[in-house]
């Protein structure tokens, strides 16, 4: 199988289980994300693919040949660190060529591949500049040309962006993703940033506590979380509980929901309902109905809480659909059992 | 942070007490050596002030020449023996845990505590044929009769090497520890061995750092004059070991005070030489 394979992955540092049992597949071509709270094993995992750390138990393959015990410098992979680490001795130049002149490539070609990298990343022409000149957004690209300076079969980037400020960051967000579509190769990105996720990714790995909790597209990920942690850790939701009646009919907040229906047998489920799904209404007997409690006008779009039977339910709206409401109005909070996302757990 | 600059001649004041002491116990006995070198020897006596260069002649001979040159070497074979086993020990040693890092450093820095006559005398007992480390290589059937191993360059190396080893790990173990774990992993992702990377990463970006440590070394080694004399034949003595021979056994000062100056002169020469080539490489 061409691409990634992740098999049952474990590393354990002591009795601490960093990364628990850890299968996935990163077809060829393919831009993934992991991501997670800090301590949820992303990194410990991308430092497995890369060799610096060896798993405690399970297999690692790479086109269907088992690259576990493979040291890193042998795995042809590309890198880009957290701290960028470029070596503060080398010119840019130098920095990029490092690959190829640790692989022999001869001196023409070494020259060659690193006009087309500094062209590629806009930075044509300062090959000789010492790397401690660049601005933040310049050494960014320099650590990710020197990382691709191989064509390698795997590009690795550890919190690539988290020492930019914002603006740049979300630039550099596009940027990458552009330049990962234009080479066609096999990403893994280790991110604490969602927004940086839903950007770049075709499959985001949502992890915690060292396990993968779902892998999916981003909007799939968004639009049908697998599990609680999944929906509360990706953009705003609100977690309520439904309960199902002997006849299967379910009611939330005890207020009927018709046409929605739990997992067969189960009594009790959380369902995960995003802010914009849910609308506000004039007050309806036989619907449920709250309190609000507070209005948040951030502009561009209006958050409105409601108190319901103490339950917390949030709101959003987009200035043209402002809901004409006040603090301590009584309003109807309308579910549709399609915007309701029925939990695993 | 930047600070002022000093506005009055107050300011000046903190600096007072560490000029006047480095005034009296460097800079005046430093000039009295600079005069003694040029005064008159008497024969049998002491010397009597003049100015002559008689003392600085008599040492432009072939025999000093060499005695110099030896000096010399001498110094530069230790700071490199002790930079090349140096370095590689304390890079493993920034990457252990630090409870090891610290038994290492204090067993590193009682070696600093011993006397170099200390020193001097327990490497000679271990060279020596009755009770030295040959009658080890004896008993494992490696070596047919033990041997004395001094006295030796190699045992006025081996002397001076372990003399100069811990200030050596001393200096290079701060430069090492705020080097950047990740440049070596990045090296080695990039398809570099691990020894590799050591080479091309570790060693260049500590290049200022090594010169240093070279420079302290030299000197350091160039001022050792027992363990010349403990562990070496008289070919194996160093400048050091003549000036105190003068100075000492035949109280002629102003000579030695002129080879003194000529030594430091000398020195100063070197690592101003070295600290330009350094410069140079840097801007090429």
């Amino acid at each position: 199988m061409s691409g990634l394979a992740l098999q049952n992955v474990v590393k354990e540092f002591g009795s601490f289980r960093a990364v628990n049992n850890v299968e996935l597949t990163v077809p060829h071509g393919t831009f993934v994300c992991m991501l997670g709270p800090s301590g949820c094993g992303k990194t410990t995992l991308l430092r497995m693919i890369a060799g610096l750390d060896l798993p405690t138990g399970g297999a690692i393959r790479l086109d269907g040949e088992d690259i576990t015990r493979v040291p890193t410098h042998k795995r042809n992979l590309g890198m880009v660190f957290q701290s960028l680490a470029l070596f503060p001795h080398l010119t840019v130049g130098e920095n990029i060529a490092y690959p190829l002149r640790i692989r022999k490539a001869p001196k023409e070609d070494q020259k060659r591949r690193v006009e087309e990298l500094l062209s590629m990343i806009h930075l044509a022409g300062y090959a000789d500049r010492p790397v401690s000149k660049l601005s933040g957004g310049q050494r960014q690209r320099v650590a990710i040309a020197r990382a691709l300076a191989i064509s390698p079969k795997l590009f690795l980037l550890d919190e690539p962006l988290s020492a930019l400020d914002a603006k740049l960051r979300e630039a550099m967000q596009v940027e990458l993703r552009q330049l990962q579509q234009q080479l066609g190769i096999t990403t893994i990105v280790v991110t604490h940033d969602q927004r940086e996720a839903m950007t770049m990714a075709d499959t985001v790995v949502v992890m915690n506590g060292g396990e993968i909790r779902q892998a999916a597209s981003p909007i799939e990920i968004y639009r049908r979380p697998a599990d609680s942690f999944v929906a509360d850790f990706i953009g705003q939701t609100n977690l309520i509980e439904a309960e199902a009646d002997t006849q299967g009919q379910v009611s939330v907040l005890g207020q009927p929901v018709p046409g929605l229906a739990l997992p067969a047998g189960a009594a009790k489920a959380t369902l995960s309902i995003r802010p914009e799904d849910v609308h506000l209404t004039a007050p309806v007997a036989g619907a449920i109905s709250g309190t609000v409690t507070f209005v948040r006008d951030l502009g561009g779009t209006i958050e409105t809480f409601v108190d319901v039977a103490g339950r917390q339910i949030v709101a959003v709206s987009t200035p043209r659909q402002r809901p004409d409401v006040t603090v301590g109005q009584q309003v109807g909070v309308a579910l549709t059992p399609d915007v309701c996302v029925v939990l695993r757990k | 942070m930047r600070r002022e600059p000093p506005q009055t001649v107050g300011d000046y004041a903190p600096l007072l007490f560490p000029a006047a002491m480095l005034t009296i116990f460097f800079v005046v006995p430093f000039g009295t050596m600079i005069a003694v070198s040029f005064f008159q020897r008497q024969q049998g006596g002491f010397y009597t002030p003049a100015f002559v260069f008689d003392n600085y002649g008599r040492f432009l001979s072939a025999f000093f020449g060499s005695v110099l040159g030896f000096s010399l070497m001498m110094a530069v074979a230790v700071a490199i023996c002790c930079v090349v086993l140096a370095l590689p020990f304390t890079y493993m040693l920034t990457r252990m845990a630090r409870s090891v890092q610290v038994v290492w450093l204090v067993a590193l820095l009682s070696v600093l505590s011993l006397s170099e006559v200390i020193i001097g005398f327990a490497w000679s007992t271990l060279f020596s044929r009755t009770a030295g480390i040959t009658n080890i290589l004896v008993a494992l059937g490696l070596m047919g009769e033990a041997k004395a191993l001094t006295p030796s360059f190699a045992a006025v190396l081996t002397g001076m090497v372990y003399q100069a080893f811990p200030y050596t790990v001393l200096v290079l173990f701060p430069a090492l520890v705020r080097l950047d774990p990740t440049l070596t992993e990045a090296a080695r992702t990039l398809g570099a061995s691990p020894l590799k990377a050591f080479f091309t990463v570790v060693v260049p970006a500590l290049r200022n750092t090594i010169v240093a440590t070279l420079i302290m070394v030299f000197i350091f080694a160039l001022g050792s004059y027992l363990l010349p004399q403990l562990l070496g034949r008289p070919q194996h003595w160093t400048l050091s070991v003549l000036i105190t021979d003068q100075a000492i056994y035949q109280s002629n000062m102003p000579f030695a005070a002129a080879m003194a100056v000529f030594l430091v002169l000398v020195t100063l020469g070197l690592v101003a030489l070295t600290v330009i080539a350094g410069r140079k490489g840097e801007a090429a």
